[in-house]
This record gives C-alpha cells, structure tokens and sequence, in this order.
C-alpha cells in the first residue's frame, strides 16, 4: 500500500525533498544514519520507512549520533551520515561537529529546520543552526529553494569527503522536505565547483627528495592526512631507513612495530621521538598540522630543522611554522611521487644516537599492588593481538592507549585529538563497528568521558554490537588530577568521581558487564569478554587512581622541560 | 631551497584585502568570522555587488602583521563560496573612500568652511542654517585630514563607507 503510493507519485515525475534525499544518500553509497528524529525532521522519517537500503540507528542523544557519524568515516574511509532534528536536535551535535573538523572526518550531518515561513521569526524549536555551525563545519547550506536541494546534498557529499574531509552540514526547513519537486532533478549530473589540487608541485618535489639525500638526520613525522597514504610511505621510509614518529592521529599510518617507529611523539609522546625529532636536521611532515599538543613552545621545535611540509590543506602550510619546502597535495600522490626520486642519506650515525635515546629512556610503568592502567592497556593490547579497532575516549587512559596499543594498520586508532571531546570514545566505537561489522572493535574509555554518552549503551544493545568497552577506571578525571598534582600543588577540586558500579549498569542496559580490581583476574576478564559475539560487554577496569601519564612536556613547554617520571 | 627559515614579521601595518565571493547570503558572516576567531579588528569593511551580479567584491582593511594576515588569506580561501582573495597592500593599487561630514555652519563660518572643502574637492550636498553636509572621497588619510580641518567648527556626524581599492592597470585581482 504504502510502496505503491511512492510509485505513484514517481510516475507523476515528482517526488518529494525527504525522498529525493534519501535517494540521493542511497545512490552515494551511504547505509547507515545514525540519528534522532523531531518535529521538523519528521518527513525525512517518514521518507526512511520506505528506504530499506539506508537503515537509521536510533541514538539516544545526537551528540551520540555525530561520533557515531564521525567513528563510522573514520573506520572505514568513506562518509558518516547523521541527522537531528531542529533546534535542540541540531544544538546537540555541535560538539560531534566540532570533534570532526578538528580531526577532519568526512560526516554529513542533515538538520531539520522550521518551515521557511517561520525562519527567523523565534519560532517552536528554531536556531539558526548554519551561523551556529560555520565555525565548525568545512560548510554549510540552509536551503530555502527546494529545487536546489538535492545539488546543495550532492556538493555536500562531495566536499565532506573531497581534499581534507570533513563535516558539512545541509539545514532543510520541514516544508522543503515536504515539496514537491521534478524527479529530473536527480538525474542531473554533478560537477564540483572546485576540485582539490592533489598532485604535488613537481619541483617542490624535487627539491624534498634533495632535502632527504643530503640530509644526516632526518625524520618523518606523520599525521592524520598520512592514512591514507601509508603504502608509499612505508616505501620511503624502508628505503632510506627515516626513523617515523606519528602523532595520535597517525598512529596507524606506519607499522608501529617496526623498529623504524620511534611510537608517538608530542606532549606524552616517546622521549625518544621527542629528542629525536628536536635534533633533526630534516622534518618530513605528512598530514599533519603542527599542533600545540605536538611541538610544544614553538619556537624551541626543532631549532636545527629544515621543513618539508606535506597538506593538502595551503592554509596549514606555514601557519604554525614555516615551511622550507612546502608541497600541497594528496600525501599518497605526493609521497608516490616523491619516495623514488630520493636517494637514501648517510643515517648510520644518527641511528646509533636514537637507539641509545631509546635504549635509556624506554616507555616503562613500574608494578605496584594495584592493578596499573599501563598493565590493563598491555593486557588488552596482547589479548586482541594488536589486531583490534582501537577507539579512546579522551583522557589520561588515551594517552596509555595511544602509547602501549601498537597500530599497524591504517584506521585502526580512532581518538578525539584535536578537540579532544570526553564522551568520545563509546560512540565513536559504535560507528566504528557499524563500519567494520567483522572486525574486533574495541572501546578504551575513561570513568570520566564514559558517563557522558554511556546512556546509548542500549544503541549498541539494540544492535547487537559485539563492542568491548574497556573502562579504565580511576574514580577520578585523571588528566585533570595530574595537572592539579603537578601544577596546581596537589589542591584537588572537582576531580574525584563517586561511580555507578559500570558493570551493573552494562547489565541494566543489557549489555555484559564484568568488573576487575586485581591484576591476576585481568586477562580471564578480558578474554572471556572476547568471546561475547551478540552484545557489547563492558569490562571495568579498576586501577591505581594514583598513577600519573609519563613522559609528560607540560603545556607550552619545549623538550628540555620533559617530565620522564622516574 | 631556502637556507635561512624566514623570521616572522611581528610589526603590525595596515593590510588591505580584495576578497570576490559568490553573492549569496551568509558569506560575510564566515569570512568576517576568521577574522574575530584571530582577534583582528576589522578597521574598514566595504562590501557590494560587482560587474557579475553574481560576485560581491568584499574590500577590507585590517591591522596586523603581514604573516598574519597571509595566514588568514589562506583560511579565508577554503571558504566555498569565495571565489578569489589577494592581499593587495603591497600591489599598486588606486584606493578610496567615501564620507559624509555634517559640521555646524552658521553664517559666520559657512564661507570658510565651504572654501577649506574646495582645497579637499569636498562637495555640499545639504544645508540648512546651521549645518552643511559635505561630500568627501579620497584616500583615507585625506579624509581624516579633512576631518581634521573642520574639526574646530564641531563635526555633528560622519558616515564613512570604508576603503575600496582596485589593482592600478589592466590587470584585475
């Protein structure tokens, strides 16, 4: 009944502005929205009952809904959908916004918006939602002209995922979604208005690839915009035997076990990437942005170094510093293009220098009668082989993750580095495994972040994900209580949380819930939660709420600063 | 390859920015918002339709060191809707502004104050017993010194549009 009305109204060569844009999304390939519907969003709902093919997750909060959209693009290098209502709806996905364009994932997030009559005029449920966002989106479009709809959504596709991804949102007022509009218009090609450059200046190139061979101490520092060029990157670095250090967001870009990798650098990186890097003679930056969290006092980074600096973004090149070689592209094409015109530089001596950096300074936590994070990370890292999805939530126990969790495949670290969003981590997981329903994902998440988007552990439930989330639980915002240790004399405030018994709350929702306070129940614990295929299972990690994130440069320090913490 | 890293330009200077964006609404709202993120006080701001009545021409000045600026000219460029944006403080350009300048002008002073516009090419366009309103284009610095001038006979008002610059010769930015 309901199926033949669609065809009917198809055969008039209409159709309305929510079906064209569910066909639109179906045709690009989307299959899941992650999503909470309203008043405004209402048609676009009623659109999605007729549409097997896009299936909605209902999540219950939209901020759920954005990092699940965000977890989703991440994982699997294709778009995130999500979707909220009007006012309050589309408010609630600002931080998921934000998160996604700091750490730029491609997520297209569609708004409802009031009926065009009522913009503007204060009414039920209206924010203006694109002023809201342009801050925090890569772009936005309300569209009051429904025969626009479907280009304003295709560009919307296209640059979500197109040069440096990220999130764009499209606001539809409920009458828009409502129109009526010709069919044809979903048969009208799509041409970008501006295409990315992608390939590299040839003689920018050049000129790195003579960087690279004469140089004695060079390193590869690779960000997020390296994920996807990890094949050539691999090549250059094997070739001319470069040591790499990645950041949180390239963690997976290059094999971490590989004795080439110095691990993570930065704030809480390796000591060793961290004088290795501040010696350099040579800098090959990949897709990366030189963040505060990374280089510190700016100035004091890397004072001997010259610059290759690889974006596809111009207007990363030379804001934080200046590049001496500054190539714009795609950093597979570039490093494509690059890894064989360089020939490999004399790094013997430098070897020498960082594997006694490496060999005196090794990432290391000492045992104590508590059950360590460190150990609980170790222990997750050896059950799971290395070989899981790894997605944080934001906190002293990402910083363990990020260090004790080796990567060794592109997208498999999926963290909130740049905006660094507690209640990340959960949802971020879920569109993870929405994405890559056959791998093993799992969730290492703080007590603090855990609580503020736990609430869609029955989302996960519903769904059957076989999500492990691993708390690791320090009754406390830790990252919080280590600043307060160290910089603010121990005066504690407002960092000690009182808890929910986790496990008792998975079991609430549904979910598994084990608990672990000492170190001999950890493995049992964590592979008995391996063996749960059907639903999420929450394992609550009880560790020493006493132990601090080291090595440590505090903020707005150099190197020289480091805090080893032995 | 350079051998020296350039040294930052900390010394803040009058930047003069050329920005052509699609004419649509919204626009000045995200080019404007780089600006306040940075902090930047927008000195002058002059914005219309061009010879496409599809382009506006937005023509800005601002205060700040040139590395500064040139950052934000790249943020300003991933914007969509903007089509081109140049920095043209250092290009011979032609620039001006236009102000409208109500001073009092009872009948004692009108006669000087009407002689001092001449010097500037400074045009009345109203009058009434006590005021006049004249019509003022020029540089910026001419306009303040006209200011300036008539300042000991009490300006009432001022509506200044702003500078508009263009590239001198054929070329167009």
């Amino acid at each position: 009944m309901r199926t033949s009305t669609v065809e009917a109204r198809e055969a008039t060569r209409t159709v309305s502005g929510a079906r064209a844009v569910v066909r639109v999304l179906e045709e690009a390939g989307a299959e899941w929205i992650f999503g909470h519907p309203g008043g405004a969003s209402l048609p676009l709902y009623d659109a999605l009952y007729d549409a097997p093919k896009l299936r909605h997750v209902l999540c219950r909060h939209e901020q759920v809904a954005a990092h699940a959209a965000t977890g989703y693009a991440r994982a699997s290098g294709r778009f995130g959908v999500c979707t909220a209502t009007s006012g309050p709806g589309a408010t609630n996905l600002v931080t998921g916004l934000a998160d996604a364009m700091m750490d730029s994932a491609a997520v297209l997030a569609i708004t409802g918006q009031v009926v065009r009559a009522n913009i503007g005029t204060d009414a039920f449920q209206e924010a203006d939602v694109t002023s809201i966002t342009t801050p925090i989106t890569k772009h936005n479009a309300l569209v009051i002209e429904p025969h626009g709809l479907v280009r304003t959504l295709r560009e919307a596709i296209y640059l979500c995922q197109s040069g440096r991804p990220g999130p764009v949102l499209v606001d539809v007022p409920r009458d828009v979604f409502q129109t009526q509009i010709p069919a044809d218009l979903l048969d009208e090609p799509f041409e970008p208005r501006r295409r990315p450059v992608t390939k590299g200046n040839a003689t920018r190139i050049a000129q790195a690839a003579d960087a690279i061979s004469r140089s004695r101490r060079p390193v590869l520092y690779v960000g997020g915009g390296a994920q996807d060029a990890s094949v050539p990157l691999g090549r250059l670095a094997r070739r001319c035997r470069i040591p790499v250090m990645v950041t949180l967001m390239g963690k997976g870009a290059f094999d971490e076990t590989d004795p080439l990798c110095l691990g993570m650098l930065g704030m809480h990186g390796t000591a060793y990437a961290n004088y290795a890097i501040n010696a350099a003679d040579l800098v090959i930056a990949v897709g990366a942005r030189f963040d505060d969290r990374v280089t510190g006092r700016l100035k004091d980074f890397c004072p001997h170094a010259r610059f290759i600096h690889i974006d596809i973004d111009p207007s990363e090149i030379g804001k934080n510093k200046p590049a001496h070689v500054p190539i714009v592209g795609d950093a597979r094409e570039v490093l494509e293009a690059l890894e064989p015109l360089a020939r490999p530089p004399e790094t013997e001596a430098w070897w020498r220098q960082i594997e006694e950096w490496r060999t005196r300074h090794p990432l290391r936590w000492k045992p104590g009668p508590l059950l360590k994070p460190q150990e609980a990370i170790e222990a997750i890292y050896r059950v799971t082989r290395g070989e899981a999805v790894v997605v944080t939530d934001v906190g002293q126990h990402q910083m363990w993750a990020a260090q004790y969790y080796k990567c060794r495949r592109p997208r498999t670290f999926i963290s909130s580095a740049g905006l660094g969003a507690m209640g990340f981590g959960f949802p971020a997981a879920m569109g993870a495994q929405f994405a890559r329903p056959d791998t093993l994902v799992v969730a290492i998440v703080g007590d603090g972040g855990f609580q503020m988007t736990l609430q869609d552990l029955i989302t996960a439930v519903e769904w059957k994900l076989p999500l492990k989330v691993y708390v690791v639980n320090n009754t406390s915002l830790g990252m919080v209580r280590q600043w307060q240790e160290l910089f603010y004399q121990e005066r504690y405030c407002a960092v000690h949380l009182r808890n929910p018994d986790f496990a008792r709350v998975a079991e609430a929702f549904g979910a598994v819930g084990i608990r672990v306070e000492r170190s001999d129940e950890l493995e049992p614990a964590l592979l008995r939660s391996l063996e749960v295929t059907d639903r999420p299972v929450v394992v609550d990690l009880v560790v020493d709420p006493e132990e601090n994130c080291y090595p440590m440069i505090p903020s707005g320090q150099s190197v020289k600063e480091m805090i080893l913490g032995d | 390859m350079t051998d020296a890293v350039p040294i930052p330009q900390v010394r803040s200077e009058r930047r003069v920015l050329a920005v052509l964006v699609d004419n649509v609404p919204g626009v000045l709202l995200r080019v404007v918002a780089l600006f306040r993120r940075r902090g930047l006080n927008i000195h002058s701001l002059a914005v219309s339709v061009t010879e496409d009545p599809a382009v506006s021409r937005i023509t800005m000045t601002v205060e700040c060191p040139a590395i500064l600026a040139e950052s934000v000219v790249k943020q300003v460029r991933r914007v969509m809707e903007v089509r081109r944006v140049r920095d043209v403080t250092d290009a011979p350009r032609t620039e001006r502004e236009l102000a409208l300048v109500k001073v009092n002008a009872p009948a004692g002073v009108r006669s000087e104050i009407l002689e001092a516009a001449q010097v500037f090419r400074a045009r009345p366009i109203d009058l009434t017993e006590k005021t006049v309103t004249l019509e003022v284009t020029g540089s910026p610095e001419k306009i303040d010194a006209f200011l300036n001038l008539v300042a000991r006979h009490g300006v009432r008002e001022v509506a200044r549009t702003g500078s508009v610059a263009l590239i001198r010769g054929s070329a167009t930015t």
